[in-house]
């Protein structure tokens, strides 16, 4: 009885190890990266925090969204290793820092620039529904010089 | 570590090393002949950076081509990252990328700023 009994009760405990050992592996750094990018409109994974960025490029970006007054998520990739190497696989980006509109890749350092400079920064946070400070900036000036 | 494997090369970059590394002849030569570049600058920022002299572990890119042509940003950077993937995975850190068609290269003062500087997280 006692044999038999352990005979039917080990492989399933052995199956449900397996499964725990995966989800605690594998799978979940996706779904963790899926559900970090979705939770916010704009996500940024940088180095450091945007008090102290720890990279050149990393603070180039908090600069950006500061000057925009944009609302965002940022996540420290120096504090979590697996998110660090996660979050290249997750885009097929090769660097940090990365900036997520609306759970979608939208560049680094360089295309964030890049889009500040030529405006198109403004149009894709207003496609979804966040207001640029600069684009506020603008228009009150306008209003100014109209009076 | 892809020099090795291709002993044929590997005499141009010994004689080039003088002037500039080997990680950053490949990258030129490699961007050089995929892309068909009509401008190409490669800058080894890796002095800006908390690394040991000589390193190769930071670049700046700057290229013009006309396979460029139509492709938004991110796609052009994309077609770069993955002309040096291999550099990419075995020691270069940092890419700082300028894709530009030759259009838009006439019609740029052509002038290439530096990167933003290192605030001490590399190797972290």
């Amino acid at each position: 009885m006692n044999s038999l009994l352990r005979r039917s009760i080990f492989p399933i405990y052995n199956n449900s190890l397996k499964i725990t050992c995966r989800s605690f592996a594998e799978v979940p750094v996706k779904e963790k990266i899926d559900k970090i990018v979705k939770n916010n409109k704009v996500v940024v994974f940088m180095k450091g925090v945007p008090e102290a960025p720890r990279c050149g490029f990393s603070n180039a970006v908090v600069q950006i969204m500061r000057m925009h007054a944009v609302p965002y998520d940022s996540h420290d990739v120096l504090s979590d290793e697996s998110i660090r190497q996660g979050i290249k696989d997750y885009s097929n980006w090769p660097t940090i820092p990365q900036v997520f509109i609306n759970g979608e890749f939208v560049g680094g350092c360089d295309i964030m620039l890049q889009m500040h400079q030529s405006g198109e920064l403004i149009e894709e946070l207003k496609k979804v529904g966040i207001k640029s400070a600069l684009l506020t900036a603008e228009e009150s000036k306008k209003k100014e010089e109209s009076k | 570590m892809s020099i090795i494997l291709r002993p044929g090369i590997f005499n141009i970059h010994r004689s080039m090393s003088s002037m500039a590394g080997v990680v950053e002849s490949t990258i030129r030569s490699k961007l050089l002949s995929t892309l068909d570049a009509k401008h190409l600058d490669v800058i080894n920022e890796s002095y800006m950076h908390n690394v040991p002299k000589g390193a190769e572990t930071h670049f700046k890119v700057v290229v013009v081509s006309d396979k460029f042509d139509g492709l938004p940003l991110i796609k052009r950077h994309r077609l770069v990252n993955d002309i040096l993937k291999e550099e990419l995975q075995t020691g270069v850190h940092a890419l700082s990328i300028v894709a530009k068609t030759p259009q838009q290269w006439e019609s740029s003062d052509k002038v290439i700023e530096s990167s933003p500087n290192c605030k001490g997280g590399f190797g972290k």
